[in-house]
This record gives structure tokens, C-alpha cells and sequence, in this order.
């Protein structure tokens, strides 16, 4: 368990250490921050004095050694934009992304497990094929296209559900404010979550159904006929269990790929969380917000990794939390 | 009224190339207590057979024909609830290689209580100490702690003891074994087929013993019967075909047998091997690797002939049994 953790750490900082020297260079490719900051109206010499004043002129290797020092306390510098700290701008935006990506999981663990199992047991009728069909669609259609497509007939069309923010949200804790706890917070969540969604649910109701069928072919499932158990039994107990070690490692990885779809979803939907805050921080080139955003997804890829290993750890008898593998 | 009596079974596979025989004309009985080895190269159809008896046949594979009376009751046509109530009740089955046959992500004790659960009306407590009792007679060390342990934890041979356990559970009828010590390491072969033996001969539970080792048959079965290429070739009591096979493709086992060996020679294996179940040749399946073919055996199916105790697919028997029965009827006549 002690190895498995240190394991799991020292990647981590590796990994955040790439992330954070990737997303630094960035800064020095992304136009000039000094436009934004003070205008055209400054002189040329004006513009020299305040980039050796904000550093921008160090060498590379000296901007990275301060920016890394600083972010170490926390400090990843001050947004352009918002004159306040980058990091808190972004944290501040964080509990809507979550709770998009919560939303879409939740429906995308609801709904692939019992229609990738369906489909597996009974890959002939005419549900699973319609099923199988229906994937292939939901995975070629491009994320904004469903949501505008959500929108157009749920909010402009029916006019059942909200098109666009977050609702009413009641405050949780410091700046976690949730939408799960009002009516109209949870209607606000529902055509996002769905959008956002929609990419991955296919890919999890195939993945689960092509494990399961493989699975369904073992000789331990064979056995397991051949002792007289219920197929309740073997399907949920038997095969349901070795299908979900793989699907919980692919499937870990995907959600936290959710987090970078959640930019498409929230612009479409002017949801007001990191992923539409980080792309207006591209269009005002505000480094130190853009580099925030991928600091923190970073840490969010990092978190849910980990968990992803722990979870399969407890699931799976045959591995012992320990370094090797 | 015979334990078992498999009445002219015919299986098929529908593959997407058409449909195949995997199992032609099979017709045998197996009575209580009595113990039947089936013998054949790999691809005989062997495991086939093996799961066709419980109506296990998985997709592409299905019983095209035939009866298979266990009791008197016909479990080809069976609903899927009374054949639940015999699999692994009253018919169980032993597997090839324990290191695939059990679930890995349950306990022992999980998948043996399970069983029993599955087909008796007891509690849960009861069924562990049946379970416990079962292991105690396969000859695990340490039952208790091995009750909580996963697949992973065991040896081999330790696996394959276990699955004997669970096939024992219900105290069945009958025990189908395919091939249970070949995928075991061969210091411990030995053993497990003894503790087999044992076993069903202590709780006159009848075997059906799948094997492609004619050595085994003659120590362990009672009756034996030869597959090739999804037909029975011949059949009858062990040790007349030990003694004095009458098929050709038997005779070829018997002599590829490493005691029939003479010392530094290579062993005489039958030349040629079995085809798949879509190149199955016109006529005798056998002749293209027969040293006695004759013309009408790659034409015509050869029909059952009987020769002392046996039933022998082949015309060269019918041949001489023919023969025979001409120069008996003319000494007779002198
Ligand atoms: N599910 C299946 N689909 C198609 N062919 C199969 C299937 N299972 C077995 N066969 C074929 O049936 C024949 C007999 O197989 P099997 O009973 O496993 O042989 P063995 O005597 O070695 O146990 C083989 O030719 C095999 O290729
Ligand atoms: S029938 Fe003909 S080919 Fe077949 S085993 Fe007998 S002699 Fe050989
Ligand atoms: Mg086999």
C-alpha cells in the first residue's frame, strides 16, 4: 500500500512537472500579453521598461525557475483580465466543471452498464442492434452539433428545459456554489450534461459490450453454466465482474478526458465554468489564467488516475496495491 | 433403464461457410457407477461431446438430432429450469485446465457455496461446511484458510483439486471429465487421476473420462469408445480393445502408446492428421491416412460392425468378419 502510494506520488509530480513546463512555454508563443495589458497607446520604450519589470525579458530557464517557485505556494501568477490571482479565478470556476463532468458521468454509468450488458447477452435482437447503431451515431456527431441540436429542441422548440448558465445554485462551501440542489439548477444541468455525454456513452456502451462478450466466452463462465447457476448469477456476478476491471481503467482515463470536452460544452451552453472561462482567456491571451487551467486539468487528470488505480486495486484480487505491477 | 443413453446424437455448428458435423451417429449408455473413456487425437470432438450431454453447446453449436436420456428424461429437449436443476447437481463436469476454469475475481469458498446454494434449500453456514468437508476429501491442506483465498493463490494441481471439490458438491450421478490432468504439470498427473478414481469409486458416482491418452483408459474406465473426426470408430469393454483392437486408426493409437516403444527408436505415430471438421473426406473419414484404404472406403460411410464385445466403424473389419462367417459356414457344410 506504502510502495503503491509513493508509486502513485512520484508520478504525479513527474507528471505535473511536464504540464507545468509544457504550459509555461506556451506563454512565450501566444502574442504579446503587454497588448492586452496596456493598449496600443504606449511607447515602444514604455512597453521595454514594463517587460523587464514583469521579467518577460529572462531567459527561458529563469522565467520557468520563478514561475515554478511561485507555484509551488500556490501563486501561478495574476490573471491580465481579471487583476486577481489566476489560480483563484480558476478555482473559482471549478465546482461548475465538476459538476457538469459529475452530471454527464452519472449518466454515462447509469445508462452504458446495463445497455453494453444487454447488449452483449443478446447481441442478435433488435434492441441491441438499434443500440449498436445508435453508438456509431452518437460517436461520429461532433459535441457542439448535439448541443445545439439539444437546444433547438428541447429549449427553443418544446421550451422544456433552459438553454443556456447555470440556474439558481445554492452555496455548498467557500466558493463551491452547486446547481444539484434546486429544481432549477438541476434543469440547467440536464441539456449540458446530456451533450457532454454523448460523446463517450457510446464508447462505453461498445467497450463494456465488447468485454463482456469476450468474457461471456471464458471457461470460468462456461463453468459456471456447467454448476447450474442462474444466469442472473453469471451474468451479473460471474461476468459483470471481470468485464468492469478493464472498463474501469479505460473508462478512468475517458472521464478525465471529459474535463477538455467541457470547453465545446460549456460555450454552447455559456456555462459559467473553466472550460469557457480558459477560452476566452485565449482570445485576451491571458497567460497566466491559460497556464492555471492547464495546471489544474493536469492535477484533475493526476487525481483521477489514481483513483482510477485504487478503485481497480480493491476491485481485483489478483493485485496487490503495491509498486509492481 | 440405463443411467445415460445417448441415442444417435447428431451436432452441428452453423458457420458462416455452411453447416458441419461435429458429432455423427454417437450411440452409447453409461450405467451407474461405471466408468467410460472416450478416446481421440485433439479436434475428435471429444469436448464437443462432453457438452452436448449437459446442453452446453455454445453458439455457432447446436444438437441437430438424437436423444440424450439421462434417467430416462430427454435433456436435448429439456427447459432451460430442469436442466439448470441437473448441471452440476446430477451431471457435473470437470474441466481441462484449472487455470482458466475458475473465476478469478471470486473465492473459493464464494464459487463452492454458490453451487449449493444454487440446488439445495440450506443456509449459508451449512453450505460452507459441505464445501469445507469437500475440500478435506480432495486432500487440501488447510480447507479453512484456503475457503477465503482467490484462484491466484493456489497452485495448479491445488486448482484442479478444487474443481473436482465443486464438481462433487451435490454428490452427482455423474462426472464428466475433459481431459482434467492434461494441462497439469506431469509429476502430479498421477495423482490427481488416482484421487479421480478414488473418488468415484468410493461414492459409485459414474465417469466419463475424456482423454487422448489410451494408457489412462486402460487404467482407469471400465468401457471406451474412439473418436475420429466426430464419429465413434470403436466401442466396447476396455480390455478387449486394449488387447485386440479391430480398427486400424485404434491399432495406429495403440502403437504411437510410448510402452509399445523399442528403446531409442522413435515412436510410431499414425502419419498424416485429422482433418477439420469442413475437410472431412467422402467415404471413411480415416482413409486418406489408412494403410489398409481400400476403393470403397473413400466412398461409403463404413457401418457398424460388431467383433466380440465391440462395435467397429470400418470396412476391412466388415470385410473379415464376412469372411470369417463364409469360411465357418463352409466348414460347417464339410
Ligand atoms: N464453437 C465452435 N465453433 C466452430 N467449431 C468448433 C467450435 N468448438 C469446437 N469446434 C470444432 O469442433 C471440432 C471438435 O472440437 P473438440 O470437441 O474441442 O475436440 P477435442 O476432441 O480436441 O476435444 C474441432 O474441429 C473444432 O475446431
Ligand atoms: S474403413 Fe477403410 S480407410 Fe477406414 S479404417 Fe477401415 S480400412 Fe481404413
Ligand atoms: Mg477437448
Amino acid at each position: 500500500m506504502i510502495a503503491f502510494l509513493i508509486k502513485r506520488i512520484v508520478q504525479a509530480i513527474l507528471v505535473m512537472f511536464i504540464i507545468s513546463l509544457v504550459s509555461f512555454s506556451i506563454q512565450d508563443n501566444l502574442g504579446d500579453p503587454l497588448r492586452e495589458l496596456v493598449g496600443q497607446s504606449v511607447s515602444e520604450e514604455e512597453r521595454q521598461a514594463l517587460r523587464d519589470q514583469l521579467g518577460l525579458n529572462d531567459p527561458f530557464l529563469v522565467q520557468y525557475g520563478r514561475f515554478a517557485v511561485k507555484a509551488l505556494h500556490g501563486d501561478l501568477g495574476t490573471s491580465y483580465f481579471f487583476k486577481e490571482p489566476a489560480l483563484q479565478v480558476i478555482l473559482h470556476k471549478l465546482p461548475a466543471t465538476l459538476e457538469l463532468v459529475f452530471g454527464a458521468t452519472l449518466i454515462i454509468v447509469l445508462l452504458s452498464v446495463p445497455l453494453g450488458v444487454y447488449s452483449a447477452i443478446k447481441p442478435n435482437s433488435l434492441f441491441s442492434r438499434a443500440v449498436m447503431g445508435l453508438s456509431i451515431i452518437g460517436i461520429s456527431v461532433p459535441v457542439f452539433l448535439t448541443a445545439i441540436g439539444l437546444i433547438y429542441l428541447f429549449s427553443i422548440y418544446l421550451g422544456w428545459m433552459p438553454s443556456f448558465g447555470r440556474g439558481e445554485t445554492e452555496p455548498v462551501f467557500g466558493p463551491w456554489e452547486t446547481g444539484f440542489l434546486t429544481v432549477d439548477g438541476l434543469q440547467h444541468l440536464v441539456l449540458p450534461c446530456i451533450s457532454l455525454a454523448s460523446i463517450m456513452l457510446p464508447l462505453f456502451i461498445r467497450l463494456i459490450r465488447a468485454e463482456m462478450m469476450e468474457v461471456l466466452q471464458s471457461e470460468y463462465v462456461k463453468f459456471a453454466w456447467a454448476k447450474g447457476l442462474a444466469p442472473r448469477r453469471i451474468y451479473f456476478l460471474h461476468a459483470l465482474k471481470n468485464t468492469m476491471l478493464p472498463v474501469i481503467t479505460v473508462g478512468g482515463v475517458q472521464i478525465g478526458t471529459m474535463v477538455a470536452y467541457t470547453i465545446l460544452t460549456e460555450t454552447v451552453f455559456q456555462w459559467p465554468g473553466m472550460g469557457f472561462l480558459f477560452l476566452e482567456a485565449v482570445n485576451r491571451v491571458d497567460t497566466p489564467l491559460i497556464v492555471a487551467y492547464l495546471i489544474v486539468v493536469g492535477a484533475i487528470f493526476v487525481v483521477t488516475n489514481t483513483l482510477v488505480d485504487l478503485i481497480y486495486g480493491l476491485v481485483n484480487p489478483t493485485v496487490k496495491l503495491t509498486g509492481k505491477k | 433403464m440405463a443411467l445415460l443413453e445417448v441415442k444417435n446424437l447428431e451436432v452441428r455448428f452453423g458457420l458462416r461457410s455452411g453447416e458441419v458435423h461435429a458429432l455423427r451417429d454417437i450411440n452409447f449408455t453409461l450405467e451407474r457407477g461405471e466408468r467410460l473413456g472416450v478416446v481421440g487425437e485433439s479436434g475428435a470432438g471429444k469436448s464437443v461431446l462432453g457438452f452436448s450431454i449437459l446442453n452446453l453447446l455454445s453458439r455457432p453449436g447446436y444438437i441437430a438430432g438424437g436423444e440424450i436420456l439421462f434417467e430416462g428424461r430427454n435433456l436435448a429437449v429439456m427447459s432451460a429450469k430442469e436442466l439448470r436443476s441437473i448441471r452440476g447437481n446430477r451431471i457435473s463436469m470437470i474441466f481441462q485446465d484449472p487455470m482458466m476454469t475458475l473465476n478469478p475475481v471470486l473465492t473459493i469458498g464464494q464459487q463452492m457455496v454458490e453451487c449449493l446454494l444454487a440446488h439445495r434449500k440450506i443456509s449459508g453456514r451449512d453450505a460452507k461446511n459441505i464445501a469445507l468437508q469437500k475440500l478435506k476429501q480432495v486432500y487440501i491442506p488447510s480447507p479453512e484458510k484456503r475457503f477465503d483465498q482467490y484462484p491466484h493463490e493456489l497452485s495448479g494441481g491445488m486448482r484442479q483439486r478444487i474443481v473436482i471439490a465443486i464438481g462433487l458438491l451435490m454428490d452427482p450421478d455423474i462426472i464428466i471429465a475433459d481431459e482434467p490432468t492434461t494441462a497439469l504439470d506431469v509429476t502430479i498427473q498421477a495423482e490427481i487421476m488416482d484421487l479421480m478414481l478414488e473418488l468415484c469409486e468410493r461414492n459409485n458416482v459414474a465417469l466419463m473420462l475424456i482423454t487422448h491418452d489410451l494408457g489412462v483408459v486402460s487404467q482407469v474406465t471400465q468401457q471406451a469408445m474412439v473418436m475420429y473426426a466426430g464419429r465413434i470408430i470403436e466401442q466396447g469393454p476396455t480390455r478387449e480393445i486394449i488387447n485386440d483392437a479391430q480398427h486400424p486408426y485404434t491399432q495406429g493409437l495403440m502403437n504411437a502408446l510410448p510402452q509399445m516403444a523399442i528403446p531409442g527408436q522413435r515412436l510410431n505415430q499414425i502419419r498424416g492428421s485429422m482433418p477439420p471438421l469442413q475437410k472431412i473426406p467422402d467415404g471413411c473419414a480415416f482413409n486418406p491416412r489408412c494403410e489398409y484404404a481400400m476403393e470403397v472406403c473413400q466412398t461409403q460411410l463404413p457401418d457398424y460392425t460388431s467383433s466380440g464385445g465391440c462395435r467397429v466403424a470400418c470396412h476391412l473389419v466388415a470385410k473379415m468378419k464376412l469372411e470369417e462367417a463364409a469360411a465357418r459356414q463352409i466348414e460347417e457344410a464339410n
